[in-house]
């Protein structure tokens, strides 16, 4: 069922028809989607901030950002500039080189697990073989970041929130791998294009929200957790630590750590999805629109609206869930620390590994409807 | 020389470098805590050299068990006892390093020898299973590698309980190190939370 637009084919054509070798349109293409996803992803912090904005004003009663640009669709690319021309201050007593690392470290595994982000079927940077399993390496690495520049910050608060953030990240990733073993169980694959693939049979009837909704609520919470968001934002906890590991920085490397965050917030909405909610899929198979529409599967339009209506189902998905995200982080009171270790390790953990089991028991049990 | 292969060359030679001088650093610095970064970019480096080999399961399993786990582990109780005091001078510091310098040595010898005398079957760039190396890694998991990997997860086992004992020392009447009766008031005070605390 291989199908839809191969973009770095044509193009890979398209330059050898001035005569390149294929092993430099091959270079040629190669930092194309990188740049894509890169702008994709800054343009998709700018709105969320604008989100984020609008929806606690909402929330609060306010108006919110309304002088910059229509509705204040503007004020993100202000406090972008802003932070831009701030100065960039390293404290005295701080260590100059773990403080500038740290941020980096944070951000550069966010952006690295927008490789396996798709888009549609072709739609994305690398079909890398372990797909998933990629993004939770990844994200188990920036807990180091955090513990680096809350300890070169050489500040008490800094440094509690470093530790909390590092114990959070490592206390819910273990139900998030579970939660998402459970989906990789019924796909038996770890791509994200076949776990995709895998929920496209009969539109929304099969994506796997029906098929696994205790680990849909797991992964939600833990993800929320891993962003530390609101109810889950310990390490940044204003009233207890001032800002956290964020303490002492500013400028850019502070804009860093936000960059981050909020990268981080999409790419756990885009993959929650892409593993409970279908991916690129439209509600209803494109496949009865064809039938509707009375053209071949392959025709060039149904192809186009295949790829058009995949990056926008893909892209209203998760702002569906960025919209349910910056909701709860403005009604929802903060949990305690113990609050949070316990949600972690004593509910969170048995409920995924119970799910797991079960998971497989109806595999074996159905294998038509669990996956064979 | 195709574009491939340079790039790879390029690739092996910066991460070899990284492993080789981030090791040395690990072990010369001193302080512990830049000690445990590097230890983290060391393992990383590891983990760019399995991709390189086509191993990208291995890789990011690397990444996720030694970065991920062992290092932030590692980093962790760094920073939860990280006291400032300065540490008593050892006497006869040079005799132990070169004690220890000779055991290193000794080790590095054997594997170069190891190394030279061992015949390597390189497999043909052809027949390399590439992405379905994740599929049979399971397979061998759960046939002819079974028994290891479980005895491995008792191992885990029993570390983790002994942990537990050492830190919840009101499982136990006495202490562990000392043998002298353990004061309950303490730990049930320790165990309460803060809030409740406050009347």
């Amino acid at each position: 069922m291989e199908y839809g637009l191969d973009l770095e084919y044509s193009f890979n054509e398209f330059l050898k028809g001035f005569g390149l070798s294929s092993e430099i349109a091959h270079i040629i293409w190669l930092p194309l989607p990188m740049l894509l996803v890169l702008v994709a992803a800054v343009v998709g912090v700018l709105v969320t901030v604008w989100l984020e904005r609008k929806i606690s004003a909402a929330a609060q009663q306010r108006i919110g950002p309304e002088y910059a640009g229509a509705l204040g669709v503007l004020q993100p690319i202000a406090d972008g500039l802003k932070l831009l021309v701030k100065e960039d201050i390293i404290p005295a007593k701080a260590d100059g080189i773990l403080f500038t690392a740290g941020p980096i470290l944070v951000l550069v595994p966010v952006i690295l697990s927008w490789l396996i982000v798709p888009f549609g079927q072709n739609l994305l940077i690398s079909n890398v073989g372990i797909g998933i399993f990629l993004w939770i390496a990844l994200s188990s690495i920036q807990p180091i970041g955090l513990l680096m520049s809350g300890y070169a910050s050489n500040n008490k608060y800094s440094l509690l929130g470093g530790l909390r953030a590092a114990a959070q990240s490592i206390s819910y990733e273990i139900p998030l791998a579970l939660s998402v073993l459970a989906i990789v169980l019924m796909t038996n694959s770890l791509s994200t294009i076949d776990i995709v693939n895998q929920q496209s049979g009969a539109g929304i009837l099969s994506w796997n929200i029906w098929r696994q909704p205790v680990g849909f609520i797991v992964f939600w919470i833990c993800a929320l957790a891993e962003c530390e968001r609101l109810p889950f934002d310990l390490p940044e906890a204003e009233e207890e630590l001032v800002a956290g590991y964020q303490t002492e920085y500013a400028g850019m490397k502070f804009a860093l750590f936000y960059l981050g965050s909020y990268i981080n917030l999409i790419l756990s909405a885009l993959l929650v999805s892409i593993l409970y909610l279908g991916g690129w899929g439209f509600p209803i198979p494109v496949e009865i629109i064809a039938k509707f529409l009375n053209l071949p599967i392959n025709s060039p339009f149904i192809q186009v609206f295949t790829a058009s209506i995949g990056i926008v189902m893909t892209v209203l998905k998760a702002y569906l869930l960025v919209f349910i995200a910056i909701l709860l982080r403005w009604t929802t009171p903060r949990v305690r620390i113990d609050q949070l270790l316990d949600l972690g390790w004593k509910f969170l953990l048995p409920i995924s590994l119970a799910n797991l089991l079960i998971t497989a028991g109806l595999k074996l049990a159905f294998p038509q409807f669990f996956g064979g | 020389m195709s574009i491939a292969i340079t790039t790879q060359i390029i690739c092996f030679t910066i991460l070899s470098l990284v492993i080789l001088i981030g090791a040395l650093g690990v072990v010369l610095l001193e302080s512990i805590v830049y000690s445990a970064f590097l230890l983290g970019g060391v393992f990383m480096s590891v983990a760019g050299l399995y991709l390189l080999l086509n191993a990208s399961f291995v890789a990011a399993a690397q990444v996720l068990v030694y970065v991920g786990a062992v290092n932030v582990l590692i980093i962790f109780a760094i920073m939860l006892v990280n006291k400032k005091e300065d540490l008593k001078p050892i006497n006869d510091i040079k005799s132990r390093r070169i004690i220890s310098t000779s055991i290193c040595l000794t080790l590095l010898s054997l594997l170069i020898r190891v190394d030279l005398t061992n015949v390597w079957s390189l497999s043909n760039p052809q027949n390399s299973i590439g992405e379905e190396s994740t599929i049979r890694i399971g397979e061998h998991l759960f046939s002819d590698y079974l028994l290891p990997f479980e005895v491995a997860s008792v191992l885990l086992l029993m570390a983790m309980i002994g942990a537990i004992v050492l830190a919840r020392r009101d499982v136990m009447s006495k202490d562990i190190s000392t043998g002298l009766p353990v004061d309950q008031e303490l730990i049930e005070k320790s165990s309460e939370p803060l809030l409740t605390n406050k009347n």
